[in-house]
């Protein structure tokens, strides 16, 4: 066999390799959803699905809620550290120590971090387990996501750009604001996506920060009363705490059929807000960038 | 004949690699001037004094004196973004930012504070009448500047250089990345720039400096070693070296 059919032979094989590992892994998302799902439906009981107090409304909006706040609160600081990392920090042993400490916290158990938020933000400032500790404690685990995200697009800009807008007079702080963010823009996207997927299926580190029963009435919305959803110092479960707490402990008959219909929620959420964060991306790209330029990029990619 | 830039004594040093050594040279109003020599000369650092984007490489030292119209382009009460407003930049590589055709022209005068729309779309409309593409995108300036050619790139940033309202405009091998009719269409913008801004361009390809420039500049590891008129340089060098050079006897 002469050499050049050999190299065919070995590309044919590669491609055939990488298809099957693609549609293993399209066959495992899909039978892992829809399992999930088929159990949710099975085990409906509509009383739960509800915003009773019996009922999984108040674990979905406890979610959406942590998960947002969240965000508001890791993004600037995120985003932030991985601007300082890749446009400010000279590169020193101090800088490589930050790198290794940012990509450690980002690798943490997160039942650590939960009794790290515990200790921190539930015991020293003497209150005990609520919504805002376990929003800061996701936070935790969301920021080194985020710094990561920002710092890797960040470095891979094109340096000309950068000379670019220089060149025109800008200021390195204008030059970051209006050219460097909106050129990773897309980046900052996904990673907001990672950083929420984190939290919506986050249960250790909420248990002891967060709490396990939330006690509120979807007909007082002033934020400051404690059976108020909005208001941020009540205790506050989330579905994923919920699943767990009713398949461990929970002596109410129905705590099978609840869960599997908290896990059907929390992955039909998720699968919502990432399509809907990825058609927000799009959508703010295309009036930034301009329209043509998603099309021609597409085009870029050889095949 | 007025001299736009004085250089003298000019000296730069990347930590110890000496790159400019003694450069003295007048650089003329409302013309083009041509630098010329192989890679490494340090033809392209020299144009980078000129509107201090050198200092963003950690490292490099510069003593002499470089004056943009008698002011000291590197006394310390002359702010760069004021120098580079006056002194704007082309580079090798088209680089348009990931921003629609009308969004790259507003930049430069956006970030020196102008909101006014109706004089941004003014000098949106100039800056692309002046470097001889408004007729080609006045549609689709909401358009991604991607969008657009290789060659159409450069003008746009030839355009985006022009809307600061530079005094100098300085070209570093605008053209390399080119093919001959988008070259061969910024050499002709460069002829109608000339009567307005004073130019300046690091050229690998003598031709391109014989085609355009007024006055040529002939730089050799760090030195100038010959600056004339153009003319003079290719047909009557005084220097050996240059003669060599020119008729491609090295480089």
């Amino acid at each position: 066999m002469n050499r050049n059919k050999r190299a065919k032979i070995a590309d044919n094989i590669a491609t055939i390799f990488l298809y099957i590992i693609a549609i293993l892994v399209i066959v495992l998302l899909t039978s892992i959803t829809v399992y999930l799902v088929y159990r949710g439906i099975k085990s409906y009981i509509p009383k739960y699905m509800s915003f009773s107090p019996d009922g999984l409304g108040i674990q979905l909006f406890n979610t959406l809620y942590m998960v947002l706040l969240s965000i508001i609160i890791s993004a600037p600081l995120g985003i932030c550290a991985g601007i300082y990392m890749a446009e400010y920090a000279k590169p020193s042993k101090l800088t490589d120590i930050v790198r290794m400490s940012i990509e450690t916290l980002a690798s943490l158990p997160s039942i650590v971090v939960g009794i790290f938020g515990f200790l921190v933000f539930v015991m020293l400032t003497h209150s005990t387990w609520n919504m805002f500790a376990g929003v800061l404690t996701l936070s935790i685990l969301c920021v080194p996501l985020l710094t990561r995200v920002t710092e890797d697009g960040l470095n891979e800009i094109d340096q000309s750009m950068k000379e670019g807008s220089y060149a025109l007079g800008a200021t390195k702080w204008q030059t970051i604001v209006h050219v460097l963010l909106p050129a990773i823009l897309p980046r900052l996207v996904t990673g907001i996506i990672l950083a929420a997927g984190r939290g919506f299926g986050e249960a250790a580190a909420l248990i002891y920060t967060a709490g396990l029963t939330s006690d509120v009435s979807f007909s007082n919305w002033n934020p400051s009363s404690i059976t108020s959803p909005l208001n941020i110092f009540r205790t506050s479960d989330t579905l994923a705490v919920r699943i767990w707490y009713l398949k461990g402990f929970a002596i109410n008959p129905d705590k099978y059929q609840i869960a599997d219909m908290a896990a059907a929620m929390l992955i039909i959420l998720v699968f919502i807000f990432n399509i809907g964060a990825r058609i927000t991306g799009r959508v703010i790209e295309r009036k930034m960038i301009g329209s043509s330029a998603i099309k021609s990029k597409k085009k870029s990619k050889i095949n | 004949m007025s001299c736009k830039l004085l250089v003298e004594n000019l000296n730069l040093y990347y930590s110890d690699i000496q790159a400019l050594k003694d450069i003295n040279m007048g650089i003329d109003e409302k013309k083009i001037t041509a630098l010329i020599g192989p890679s490494g000369c340090g033809k392209s650092t020299f144009l980078k004094t000129i509107n201090r984007m050198n200092d963003l490489i950690p490292g490099v030292r510069i003593t002499g004196k470089m004056t943009l119209d008698g002011e000291d382009i590197y006394s310390s009460s002359n702010d760069v973004t004021l120098l580079r407003k006056r002194v704007g930049m082309v580079f090798q590589k088209p680089n348009p930012f990931p921003v629609s055709i009308y969004d790259n022209i507003a930049y430069g005068p956006r970030r020196h504070g102008l909101k006014n729309k109706g004089r941004l779309d003014e000098i949106v409309e100039k800056s692309l009448k002046d470097s001889a593409m408004w007729d080609e995108v006045k549609d689709k300036l909401k358009k991604s500047a991607l969008s657009l050619s290789g060659g159409q790139q450069q003008r746009l940033c030839i355009a985006r250089a022009l809307a600061v309202e530079p005094e100098v405009i300085l070209l570093d091998e605008p053209t390399s990345a080119l093919d001959p009719i988008s070259t061969f269409k910024i050499e002709d913008l460069m002829q109608t720039l000339k009567e307005t801004y004073t130019v300046i361009i690091v050229t690998h390809n003598m031709q391109q400096a014989t085609r355009v420039a007024d006055k040529t500049a002939f730089f050799l590891l760090g030195d100038l070693i010959e600056y004339d008129e153009t003319e003079v340089i290719f047909t009557n060098p005084q220097n050996p070296k240059t003669l060599e050079y020119v008729s491609g006897h090295f480089g």
